[in-house]
């Protein structure tokens, strides 16, 4: 157990092994747009992870480029008769471009300025999405084409949960090779000391840029994954609560830890769907039991319960 | 350590009792699927749209059901995202396996929701406002409320009345002002009518005074309209008064209901507004065939509420209803059968009007189902 928990490249397995057998045990096409909705949350988490949990920053606008990959889905095929995958690119391009911009002048600063910038620039997003009506097709949304490869047409949740769960386990790889690599002994350094850091030689401002740019892009890719999944957008997909919501998934399954990334996304979108049974309560008791777990486990649900476990004798 | 584990084990043991109370229901029903926007900004929709619901389903069943089988009804709250009403969409075909759908509060809503039930093959009775919702017609999708574009028919027809032809329009950017808007604006040349002044205003804005003051600086207007859809209007109409405007104020069908009014205040006296009949039950002459319905809707929901009526719960009514109606003429809860019946619904009486369905017109309104409505007194008062 504890060397399961201090190999990642063994958890990033556990995680494939789970996603391959999650089918058979799912009873319907229901769980399994669920566990893919998870999955893409899950890879938005991730990057954010990489960022909050490493480099030390917040980002309250990452739903920004969530929206960016998702009507980049929508728009792409419309306006510039580019293939879906192109347009999945073509969106990933524009947030990290986006990103760079905004945390190029920013990082270098110390403090919480990214968290204000990337909150403004989040809400920017959104507003040009449901303003630019014409394009956009406004508050109402837009239909988005489903994509085909090579003659298929991929739809259906059972695609996408294959789909989303294998990018779920690359990107829990390119993260754990990250993290691993000195590039991450950089990000941990700073996340630890930045001052250190800096006496150390690394050069800080890039490599938090490095992390925000990873991020928007993990975010823009799950953003497209969402708008082909539901093959229709609206701008709640760039909204601030969605921002939010991906900084509690965060939080909730612990910084710094990418299995923690995906549980924090699988409490937030199963437990709203486990809670209808409490019909007009629902609200409260999704907020209580966030609560709860950030109060007996402050520094997030796997982090807590892997020192748990550690601190049992073998 | 103890307590960690045990609020775990809580945790697992909530989810697991919720994942799976939903499939203990008996078969013998006839199910009935709905996601309502029953909290966030579209709460006031969708909230009228659940109590309605709810009350005349535990109604039909305490009378036998239909076709010998009680409704069963299962509601979700999308909380006003799109996103997540297509996960319940999802979740009433997959998992509940219902019968017919009686969904959407707001547009975005209804219109990402469609394709789960298309592809399902469900009847589908939209409660959401946007005309492309059933336009070009869809085969299993079918729309209650009236559209934007019978609202600028409804008061350009007021406006030939009233010999008035040169109007300033301000509209908000919320997805109903701009298709409102769009619509008036092509519309107005056909109907003789001259947009003089084309205002736009944030659907959070929270003062409009410099629109105003733009429209009531243009020379001639004789009437302005106004296309917008929550607190926009209200907004609108106390800076109308403000910058003393005193040309006829014109609203749309989006602000009907008595929040409006209390927010708007004194200022709301005058304005007019096409809306379904049901504000002015009583008002409305005997020879009415809408009047029996509205006024037994109304005081129905306000007693078992304690809320003023709104027309947005009285769509859900009426879809419940010519949904109850199908399914007694198709004889079963076949969704293919129970389609074609709703498709063949004619003189069917509801609170929003007359409704004739046809293969072309998924919709089965027309501007006779309006009434224009003046506010006088603080309270909705019939123009006849």
């Amino acid at each position: 157990m504890r060397r399961f928990l201090t190999s990642p490249f063994l958890l990033v397995g556990a995680v494939a092994v789970v996603v391959a057998i999650l089918p058979m045990i799912l009873p319907s096409n229901f769980y399994m747009r669920v566990a893919a909705l998870v999955y893409i949350n899950a890879i938005a988490v991730l990057g954010l992870n990489l960022l909050m949990g490493f480099a030390g920053q917040v980002s309250l606008g990452h739903a920004g480029f969530f929206g960016i990959g998702a009507y980049a889905m929508a728009l792409g095929p419309v306006y510039l008769g580019l293939p879906s995958w192109a347009s999945l690119l073509g969106g990933t391009a524009v947030s990290a471009l986006l990103a760079f911009l905004v945390g190029r002048p920013i990082l270098r600063l110390n403090g919480y300025y990214l968290a204000i910038a990337t909150l403004g620039m989040g809400m920017l997003v959104a507003m040009v999405i449901s303003n630019e009506a014409n394009i956009t097709g406004g508050p109402n949304g837009m239909e988005v084409q489903r994509m085909v490869l090579f003659g298929w047409r991929v739809a259906g949740s059972v695609t996408w949960y294959w789909i989303s769960g294998i990018s779920l386990v690359i990107a829990a790889l390119v993260v754990v090779n990250l993290i691993n690599s000195p590039t991450g002994r950089a990000l941990r350094s700073i996340h630890d000391s930045e001052i250190a850091a800096r006496v150390l030689g690394i050069d800080v401002a890039r490599y938090k840029l490095l992390a925000f740019v990873i991020s928007a892009i993990f975010a823009s890719i799950a953003g497209s994954y969402l708008a082909l999944l539901d093959g229709f957008v609206t701008p709640t997909t760039a909204g601030f609560l969605l921002s939010i919501e991906l900084v509690v998934m965060a939080v909730l399954g612990g910084l710094g830890s990418i299995l923690g990334s995906i549980v924090g996304a699988a409490i937030l979108v199963i437990l709203p769907q486990a809670l209808t049974v409490f019909h007009e309560y629902e609200h409260v008791v999704l907020g209580a039991i966030i609560v709860v777990f950030l109060i007996l486990l402050p520094s997030g649900i796997v982090p807590a319960i892997a020192a748990l476990i550690r601190r049992r004798p073998a | 350590m103890t307590i960690i584990r045990r609020s775990l084990l809580i945790g697992a043991a909530a989810m697991a009792a919720g994942m799976f109370a939903s499939a203990a229901y008996a078969q013998n029903t006839i199910k009935i699927g709905s996601v309502l926007s029953v909290t966030g900004p579209a709460s006031f929709l969708g909230d009228p749209e659940k109590k309605t619901l709810e009350m005349y389903v535990r109604d039909i069943n305490a009378a036998g059901g239909v076709n010998g089988k009680k409704l069963e009804l299962f509601i979700y709250d999308d909380g006003s995202d799109a996103n997540k009403a297509r996960t319940f969409a999802t979740r009433l075909v997959e998992e509940d396996k219902v019968d017919a759908v009686i969904a959407g509060s707001g547009s975005g809503s209804a219109l990402a929701i469609r394709g789960v039930f298309e592809e399902a093959a469900l009847p589908y009775i939209s409660l959401a406002g946007a005309a492309e919702i059933v336009l070009p017609v869809r085969k299993w999708v079918f729309k209650m409320p009236h559209t934007e574009p019978m609202s600028c028919g409804k008061i350009f027809e007021d406006l030939k009345k009233r010999n008035l032809t040169r109007v300033g329009i301000i509209s908000g950017t919320d997805g109903w002002g701009k298709a409102m808007r769009a619509e008036c604006v092509a519309m107005a040349p056909k109907e003789g009518i001259t947009v003089v002044k084309d205002e736009i205003y944030g659907a959070a804005d929270s003062d409009m005074t410099p629109q105003l003051t733009n429209i009531k600086n243009t020379a001639g207007v004789q009437a302005v309209i106004n296309c917008g859809f929550g607190q926009g209007p209200a907004i609108v109409t106390r800076n109308y008064r403000q910058v003393g405007l005193s040309v006829p104020l014109y609203q749309s069908h989006g602000v009907s209901s008595k929040s409006y009014i209390n927010l708007a205040g004194e200022a709301a006296n005058g304005v007019r507004l096409p809306a379904a009949a049901l504000l002015v039950a009583e008002q409305l002459p005997d020879s009415d065939p809408l009047k029996k319905v509205a006024i037994e809707y109304k005081t129905k929901f306000e007693k078992e509420t304690g809320q003023p009526v709104s027309t947005f719960g009285g769509h859900a009514r009426d879809a419940l209803f010519m949904l109850v109606e199908a399914l007694k003429r198709a004889g079963s809860a076949d969704k293919a059968k129970v389609r074609d019946e709703i498709e063949k619904t004619k003189n069917f009486i509801g609170t929003g009007g007359v409704i004739n369905m046809s293969a072309t017109d998924h919709l089965g309104l027309d501007l006779n189902s309006f009434r224009m409505i003046e506010i006088k007194n603080g309270d909705w008062s019939l123009v006849l």
